[in-house]
C-alpha cells in the first residue's frame, strides 16, 4: 500500500473541489484532489455544461424550423434535420476539452489529482482505491466536496427508458414522446430542448405550478412559451409508475391518466451524497441530509471542511466554487468568512429566468419596507429587434435608503445580466447609483437602469 | 371538503364592533377545534376567539388593527368532509357576492363549489423550495454594514469589525477611506467614540390595548381640568401595624400591603365627602354620587395599563380587599379578567410600588372625579419640635376634576386621608 501525506486533501473534483484545489495550489499549499470520475463534477460532465450544449443545439434547430413562409423576418429555409448522435459527440468534445482544462489548471497550480474512490478512515486519514490498489493519504485538512445526485423515485427506478438528467443529455435519437416528471428548472430546461427538437413533451408537476420556487410573474412567460412549443403541462399531478403504454399519472382530481411515452425523464430534485466516502463514520453534525457547516465551511470536526451541494441549498456550482476558494484561503491562513449577500440563480428555460437576492414576498416576510420597480421588455427596442419582448426586469430596494436587496428578471438571453444583478447587490448599490450609471443603448441591460428609475418613480421609457 | 366561515362572536358587551388585535393563525395553517384563532379587543377586555372546527385556514377577515362588526366573517376554514350546510356565509367569490345583492340570498345557503386549494402536502413542498430561495441572503440581526466585497475583505484582514465603522457614503456605505480613518483613530475616535450611528427606525402600530389606553388618556386629559395635590404622610405607625398584622395573620389570612389600608381610608373619607366618590357626566350636566365605593386599581400588564375594580370596598375587610386586589391583578396580567372585573369603578388608586417616585400627577379615570396616587415609602428625617427623627414617609398625589371639586374640598379630602393613614387606629374606630 502506498502512503502519502499532504496539507490539504480534497474529496471530489467538482466545482467546489477543483476550485479549492487550484486556489490552494496557488497559495503554495501541498494539496491533493481525489476524484472518482472525470474532473469537473456534475456541473461540467453531466450538468450545467452538457445541458447548455443541448439547449444551444435545440435553439439553433428550432430557429431554423421557424423560418417558414410565414416568418415575419422574411427568411425561409427548408425543414432542418438533426443527427443527435453528432450533437452529443460535439457536446462530449466540449466536455472532454473542459475535463482536460481542469486537470491542466490543477497541474499548473501544483496540485496533485488522483483518480479513485476515497473513504474516510478517520478525520485525518483517507483510503483511496484506484482500480485494485489502495493509497492511504494523511492530511492536516480534509475538504468534503462529494456533491449531490439525482433523486430517484422508487416506483420509477432509473434505467429501462427511465432517465435521470445525465442519461437525457446523452440520447442519440430525439424521442418521439418524452414525459418529464418534475417541473423544476432541470426538467424544464431539458424538456424545452427536446420539445424544440421535435419531441412531444409532457411535464408532470406535483405542485400547482411549474418552477414553484419562483413567483408566478417570473414563470408566466416560460409557461406561455411552453404552450407555444406544444408542451403539455400537468400541474397538481403525480407520477405513479409505468405500464406498457406509458407513464401513469394521478391528476389533481384523483383520476389516473396514462401518458403515452417511451421515454421518462425524472427530475424531482437532487440529494446530497452524504452516504459516500464513509462520511457517516465521522458522525458529523448534520442539517437534515446536509453536512452542517459554519460561516467558514467548517464541519463539527476540527480540520474537516465541507463545500458545495453536500452542505445545502442553493445547490449551485458557483456557490460551491466560492466556498472552495474561501476554504483554500482559510487553510492558507487568510482571514475569510462567508459574507455573501446573494447567490444568483439562473434557469435556462426559454425565456431564461435570473434571480438574485430577495424576492418581494421574502422582503415582506422579513419585515423590510421595500419599494419595487419593473421594466417590461415590451418597452425595449433591443428586445423587439430580437423578437424577445416577453419578460421584464424587477428591482427590490429598501424603502428608506434605496439599497438594492433583490433583482429578478425573465427574458431571452437574460442569463448574461446575472452578473450585473449580483454586482449591484454585492457592491451595496442604491437605486440612485444604478439609475445614474449610463447603460449602453440598445441593450437588454438598459432594463436594469429603467427598473431602478421606475422604483424611484420616474421611469423614462416605460 | 368545504369552507366553514367563523363569524366574529358577540363578545359579551352588547357592542356592535370589536377591534382585531392579533391573529393567532395565518392562511394555509392547519387549525384544530378550540385553537385560538384571533384576539379581539372590546372597550375593556381582550377576548380570544376559539375555532369551532378543525381544518386549514384559507382566508382571514382583516388585518390586526382593523375594526370588525360583530357577526361579520372573521376567518374561513377549509374543513374535511364538511358540506357547508350550516355555513351562513358563501365563499369569498365575486359572483356569489353579486348574487347576494340581487337575490338577497337567504342565510344558510349551502356553499357551491369549494375553493380549489392545493393539497396541504403540495403546499409544503412549495414552501420548502421558497425557503431555499430565501437562503440566498443569510438572515442577519439588524442591517449588515454596507460595503463592497473588497472593503469587507480588507476589514477582515485588518481585524476591523465593520459594524463599528461609520460609513461616509450614501446610506452609510463604508469605503476604504472610512476603514483608513477607523484604523488611524481607532475605536476611540473622538467624533463617535467608536460607536456607530444608529440609523434605523421602527413604526409600531397603535392597536388593541394600546389604542384603548391612548384614547382613554387623551379623553381624560382633554376633558378634565386636573388639580393635583401632593401631601406627605408619616406612615411609621401604619407600617408598624402592618408588620404586626402580617406577623400574626400573614400565614393564615395572607399578607397585607399598603393598598388595603389606603382603600379603607378612601372609604371613610369618601363617605364624608360624597362629591369625591362620583362620576361627572358632563354632557348630561349631572354628577352621579355613589354610596358604594368601587375602587379601581391601576395595574400594569404585559400589554399595558388596565384598571380592574374592587367592588364594594366599603363592605369588605382589610384581608378581603387585599385578596381581591391580588386576584384581580393576576387575572389582568394573564388577560383573564372578566368584563365585570374591569368596569364600574367610582374612584381609582394608582401606585407604582417601589418605583413610585417622590410625586406623580395622576390622570383621572374618566368619568370619575378623583384619583389617589401612592408614592414610595422612604425613611426621612422629620423634626418633632426638638429633634430630627427617622420616620417612614410616603407622599400621596391626588388629582381631582376641578370642574366639580373645589380646591378646598380636594384639600379636605387629602388631609383626611393623611390623618387616617398617620393614625391607623382611626381606620377601625370611626365606623
Amino acid at each position: 500500500m502506498q502512503e502519502l501525506t499532504c496539507k490539504l486533501l480534497i474529496i471530489g473534483g467538482g466545482p467546489g473541489g477543483y476550485v479549492c484545489g487550484i486556489r490552494a495550489g496557488q497559495l503554495g499549499i501541498d494539496t491533493i484532489v481525489v476524484e472518482e470520475g472525470k474532473p469537473g463534477g456534475t456541473c461540467l460532465n453531466v450538468g450545467c455544461i452538457p445541458s447548455k450544449a443541448l439547449i444551444h443545439a435545440a435553439d439553433e434547430f428550432h430557429k431554423i424550423s421557424q423560418f417558414t413562409e410565414k416568418s415575419l423576418l422574411g427568411i425561409s429555409a427548408s425543414a432542418p434535420r438533426i443527427d443527435l448522435a453528432r450533437t452529443v459527440a460535439w457536446k462530449d468534445g466540449i466536455v472532454n476539452r473542459l475535463n482536460a482544462g481542469v486537470a491542466g489548471l490543477l497541474r499548473r497550480a501544483g496540485t496533485r489529482l488522483i483518480g479513485g474512490r476515497a473513504d474516510f478512515i478517520d478525520g485525518k486519514t483517507v483510503n483511496v482505491l484506484t482500480g485494485e490498489s489502495n493509497t492511504r493519504i494523511r492530511a492536516d485538512h480534509i475538504v468534503i466536496a462529494v456533491g449531490s445526485t439525482a433523486v430517484e423515485l422508487p416506483f420509477l427506478p432509473f434505467g429501462d427508458n427511465v432517465m435521470d438528467s445525465t442519461a437525457a443529455l446523452s440520447l442519440t435519437e430525439v424521442p418521439e414522446h418524452l414525459a418529464v416528471v418534475g417541473g423544476g428548472y432541470i426538467g424544464l430546461e431539458i424538456g424545452t430542448a427536446y420539445a424544440k427538437l421535435g419531441s412531444k413533451v409532457t411535464i408532470v408537476e406535483a405542485t400547482d405550478r411549474i418552477l414553484p420556487q419562483y413567483d408566478s410573474a417570473l414563470t408566466r412567460p416560460v409557461l406561455k412559451s411552453l404552450q407555444a412549443l406544444g408542451v403539455t403541462v400537468l400541474t397538481s399531478a403525480r407520477a405513479r409508475g409505468r405500464n406498457a403504454k406509458g407513464l401513469i399519472v394521478e391528476q389533481a382530481d384523483g383520476r389516473e391518466k396514462i401518458i403515452k411515452t417511451n421515454r421518462v425523464l425524472v427530475t424531482v430534485g437532487r440529494r446530497p451524497r452524504g452516504e459516500r466516502a464513509n462520511i457517516a463514520s465521522l458522525s458529523l453534525a448534520m442539517d437534515g441530509a446536509f453536512i452542517r457547516i459554519d460561516d467558514k465551511c467548517r464541519t463539527s470536526m476540527r480540520g474537516v471542511w465541507a463545500v458545495g451541494d453536500v452542505t445545502g441549498e442553493p445547490m449551485l456550482a458557483h456557490r460551491a466554487m466560492a466556498q472552495g476558494a474561501m476554504v483554500a484561503e482559510l487553510v492558507a491562513g487568510v482571514p475569510r468568512a462567508w459574507d455573501k449577500l446573494c447567490v444568483p440563480a439562473v434557469c435556462f428555460t426559454d425565456p431564461e429566468i435570473v434571480t438574485c437576492g430577495l424576492a418581494p414576498e421574502e422582503a415582506a416576510a422579513q419585515g423590510i419596507d421595500i419599494r419595487t420597480g419593473q421594466f417590461p421588455f415590451t418597452a425595449s427596442g433591443r428586445a423587439m429587434t430580437m423578437e424577445a419582448d416577453d419578460g421584464f426586469i424587477r428591482v427590490i430596494a429598501r424603502k428608506d435608503d434605496g439599497v438594492i436587496l433583490g433583482l429578478q428578471g425573465v427574458g431571452k438571453g437574460i442569463s448574461e445580466l446575472s452578473a450585473a444583478f449580483s454586482i449591484a447587490i454585492e457592491m451595496g448599490a442604491r437605486l440612485e447609483d444604478i439609475s445614474e450609471i449610463i447603460h449602453a443603448h440598445p441593450t437588454l441591460g438598459e432594463g436594469l437602469q429603467e427598473a431602478c428609475l421606475a422604483a424611484l418613480g420616474h421611469a423614462l421609457h416605460a | 371538503m368545504g369552507i366553514y366561515t367563523v363569524t366574529l362572536p358577540d363578545v359579551g358587551e352588547g357592542i356592535a364592533e370589536a377591534e382585531l388585535s392579533e391573529w393567532n393563525v395565518s392562511v394555509g395553517e392547519p387549525v384544530a377545534e378550540d385553537d385560538i384563532i384571533a384576539t379581539v379587543m372590546t372597550d375593556k377586555a381582550a377576548v380570544e376567539v376559539p375555532s369551532p372546527v378543525s381544518g386549514r385556514v384559507v382566508w382571514l377577515g382583516g388585518e390586526a388593527g382593523e375594526t370588525l362588526a360583530i357577526g361579520s366573517p372573521l376567518v374561513r376554514i377549509e374543513v374535511e368532509g364538511y358540506d357547508g350546510a350550516e355555513n351562513p356565509f358563501p365563499e369569498p367569490d365575486e359572483t356569489a357576492g353579486e348574487e347576494d345583492k340581487t337575490d338577497a340570498a337567504p342565510a344558510g345557503k349551502p356553499v357551491g363549489t369549494p375553493v380549489a386549494a392545493a393539497p396541504v402536502e403540495h403546499a409544503r413542498t412549495a414552501a420548502a423550495d421558497t425557503r431555499s430561495y430565501a437562503q440566498q441572503i443569510p438572515p442577519a440581526p439588524g442591517r449588515k454594514p454596507l460595503a463592497s466585497p473588497a472593503v469587507r475583505q480588507r476589514a477582515r484582514e485588518a481585524g476591523v469589525d465593520l459594524r463599528l465603522v461609520t460609513g461616509s457614503g450614501a446610506a452609510g456605505r463604508i469605503s476604504h477611506k472610512d476603514i483608513d480613518a477607523y484604523i488611524e483613530r481607532g475605536p476611540a475616535a473622538p467624533s463617535y467614540a467608536g460607536r456607530s450611528r444608529a440609523t434605523g427606525s421602527k413604526d409600531v402600530k397603535v392597536i388593541g390595548m394600546r389604542r384603548k389606553i391612548a384614547e382613554k388618556m387623551a379623553l381624560s386629559k382633554a376633558r378634565i381640568p386636573h388639580i393635583t395635590i401632593v401631601e406627605e404622610v408619616d406612615v411609621t405607625a401604619l407600617e408598624e401595624l402592618r408588620s404586626t398584622l402580617n406577623g400574626r395573620y400573614g400565614g393564615s389570612r395572607g399578607k397585607l400591603t399598603i393598598l388595603p389600608f389606603t382603600m379603607r381610608a378612601i372609604v371613610i373619607a369618601a363617605g364624608e365627602q360624597p362629591g369625591i366618590n362620583a362620576h361627572y357626566d358632563d354632557e348630561a350636566g349631572v354628577i352621579h354620587q355613589y354610596d358604594a365605593v368601587h375602587i379601581g386599581i391601576a395595574t400594569q400588564t404585559p400589554t399595558g395599563l388596565t384598571v380592574p375594580v374592587v367592588k364594594h370596598a366599603e363592605a369588605s375587610s382589610l384581608w378581603d380587599n387585599a385578596r381581591e386586589v391580588t386576584r384581580l391583578a393576576e387575572a389582568a396580567r394573564g388577560s383573564k379578567a372578566a368584563l365585570a372585573d374591569l368596569t364600574g369603578s367610582t374612584i381609582t388608586i394608582t401606585s407604582l410600588g417601589p418605583l413610585g417616585a417622590i410625586a406623580t400627577t395622576p390622570i383621572i379615570n374618566h368619568p370619575e372625579v378623583a384619583i389617589v396616587g401612592i408614592n414610595k415609602i422612604s425613611i426621612r428625617p422629620m423634626w418633632d419640635g426638638q429633634v430630627f427623627l427617622p420616620r417612614k414617609m410616603m407622599n400621596i398625589s391626588c388629582s381631582f376634576d376641578h370642574r366639580v371639586v373645589d380646591g378646598w374640598d380636594a384639600a379636605v379630602f387629602v388631609q383626611r386621608l393623611k390623618g387616617l393613614l398617620e393614625s391607623p387606629a382611626l381606620l377601625f374606630i370611626e365606623e
